[in-house]
């Protein structure tokens, strides 16, 4: 009895599960395969949310409604011919992305680790009060410092430039809160016997601290790479220039007039990100715990 | 003698390591912070003379911000608690011996790493007049809704919050369970506990520091769900969801730096006594427990 009664809760838990887990990748099904729609078959789907004509008539016939649909009359790689080869505006948008990614993933992870090293391990007058300090930044919505930051931006002839999301991107304090979580768990017993050694600080940094946290920098530097991947807010206001904005606020421009280029547009901005989750999920899951931990 | 040698170089070096990290804190953060304020005390950005707290006092008369800050506030009190009750939920799903869980895990984590601006597409046509959502009302004899146009868009705002949001609570509450020692259910199952005693006694109370954490991380993302919503609806969205980070992002592009910098330590004081506040309950609930 009290089996059975455990085998139909577990049913039950799986199922809202299940029902929890399509309705989460539904979006990203949609847009996978919506990517791979012929621009016919799109317009068929979409027209009743984009064409203005359509919306504003009041029907209440079923044909007036945008539909989802999983699976393509037929395949077409069309879209994804367009955005690659025809319109080289895409890959200069994806480019922009790259060009302001990485130098801040790079960055911060370089400026991060020596920062939590000191945090972490060593002594100095006013060490909580700087990482309380920290902190509070981290918790900032962009918007705060945003009139600042512009303004320092110009007055270091940066703005219009990717460097003014670059530099304020690589010493954002998210990394080094999250590795300075990481080395505290070292344990000192390492660090003393190499001193006893004889290594010096920054043996004893390169040797011992960096390959002990590798699994820490890792988590903290896809934590990066996806959130700067996502960014909208600083481009929005930094990068006047179309030219230079990176594709995560080009696509939202592109949405209008090109539904069929814009799916296969963000089924590819999607890629980079997805495939470092999958590839390193072990270490992103890591770096979500790391962020819980008591400091 | 010897130790407090060590001591001082351990000081300098220290200065050292934090080095890099500490001047672009100043210069991109620190500074900016302090001048911002600056700003919120004059009257005009270039040789602006002295008025206190006259922006500040204008400000909370403006209404538009006003409803900014009405809208934002009413924002983190429905989605915070809601992301924590259906992620604590899933996570105490994810906890038993189930097939698959780990795929399940993964699924409610992928949100977190999709761009925002890669579903918008998805979004809109669910939620358009016309949308998806509208066809399935009407299927089931109801009349259609429009979501983004009327006070409904704090819900479709919401449901892309929580869809966004919740594998990250989810993976910090996991990581909370299964902290807590298996002895603790052995002892309260011999004591005769059941199972809604185990959750309120045991779970729910060790799990504090987890909750409180989640808490933070949930209210610093509610306030990144501005993205989605300008993305969906762009700098004048309708009313309902019309917030804080909207009001200051067109202050910004009306050159108003004034209202914008006061506005700023508004949330940021907001932001500031919320997290000291929790801090402190924290640490009287954990002095407690043990």
């Amino acid at each position: 009895m009290l089996k059975r009664n455990h085998r139909i809760k577990n049913i039950l838990h799986l199922t809202v599960l299940l029902v929890l887990a399509v309705l989460f990748m539904f979006p990203l099904a949609v847009t996978v395969t919506n990517s791979f729609m012929s621009e016919q078959e799109i317009a068929d789907n979409y027209d009743p949310v984009t064409d203005k004509n359509l919306s504003s008539y009041n029907g209440d016939t079923a044909n007036h409604f945008a539909r989802f649909q999983l699976i393509p009359e037929v395949v077409v790689l069309k879209q994804y011919y367009n955005v690659l080869i025809k319109k080289t505006q895409f890959l200069f948008m994806f480019w922009n992305s790259v060009l302001i990614t990485f130098p801040i993933v790079i960055g911060q992870t370089i400026v991060a680790t020596l920062a939590a090293y000191a945090f972490a391990k060593l002594k100095f007058r006013g060490r909580n009060f700087l990482f309380f300090l920290y902190i509070l930044v981290m918790l900032m919505p962009f918007q705060v410092t945003l009139v600042p930051n512009y303004l320092m931006a110009g007055q270091l002839g940066l703005l219009n430039s990717h460097w003014s999301i670059i530099f304020p991107g690589i010493f954002s304090t998210f990394g080094v809160f999250l590795l300075k979580q990481y080395m505290e768990q070292i344990p000192d017993s390492y660090i003393e016997a190499a001193r006893v050694d004889g290594a010096n600080q920054l043996q004893i940094f390169l040797k011992i601290i960096v390959p002990m946290s590798r699994a820490g920098i890792a988590a903290m530097a896809i934590l990066v790479f996806i959130d700067n991947w996502n960014m909208v807010e600083q481009p929005l206001i930094f990068l006047q220039d179309a030219a230079k904005q990176p594709l995560s606020l080009y696509l939202s421009r592109i949405i209008d007039g090109e539904k069929g280029l814009a799916f296969a547009a963000s089924t590819l901005y999607m890629m980079p990100a997805l495939l470092n989750f999958l590839y390193a999920e072990k270490y992103l899951l890591e770096g979500i715990r790391l962020s819980g931990i008591k400091g | 003698m010897r130790t407090g040698k060590l001591k001082t170089n351990n000081g300098c070096l220290a200065w050292l390591f934090l080095g890099p990290s500490l001047l672009g804190f100043s210069l991109f953060y620190l500074l900016p912070f302090a001048t911002g304020f600056y700003y919120s005390l004059v009257d005009s950005p270039i040789n602006g003379t002295f008025v206190g707290l006259h922006n500040y006092g204008a400000l909370l008369k403006n209404p538009s911000f006003l409803s900014a800050l009405a809208n934002t506030a009413k924002f983190t009190l429905i989605c915070v608690p809601l992301n924590m009750i259906l992620s604590l939920g899933v996570a105490l799903l994810l906890n038993q011996k189930l097939p698959g869980r780990n795929l399940f895990r993964t699924i409610m984590v992928t949100p977190l790493v999709v761009p925002v601006a890669s579903i918008v597409l998805v979004w809109q046509a669910f939620f358009d007049l016309n949308g998806v959502l509208n066809f399935l009302i009407q299927a089931l004899g109801y009349p259609s809704v429009d979501w983004m146009k009327t006070s409904w868009s704090r819900m479709v705002v919401l449901v892309i919050y929580l869809w966004k949001n919740i594998g990250y609570s989810v993976i910090l509450f996991l990581a909370g369970l299964q902290n807590i020692p298996a002895e603790y259910y052995e002892a309260a199952r011999i004591d005769g506990a059941s199972r809604r005693q185990e959750f309120f006694r045991i779970t729910l109370i060790y799990l504090t520091p987890t909750t409180f954490f989640v808490f933070v991380i949930s209210m610093i993302n509610s306030f990144k769900v501005f993205r989605e919503a300008y993305l969906i609806s762009g700098e004048y969205p309708h009313n309902s969801i019309y917030m804080l980070q909207h009001y200051m992002n067109n202050m910004f592009m009306a050159l108003d730096y004034q209202k914008l910098t006061s506005a700023a330590f508004i949330m940021a004081a907001f932001i500031v006594a919320i997290v000291l506040l929790l801090f402190i309950v924290e640490r009287k609930i954990t002095n407690m427990i043990n």
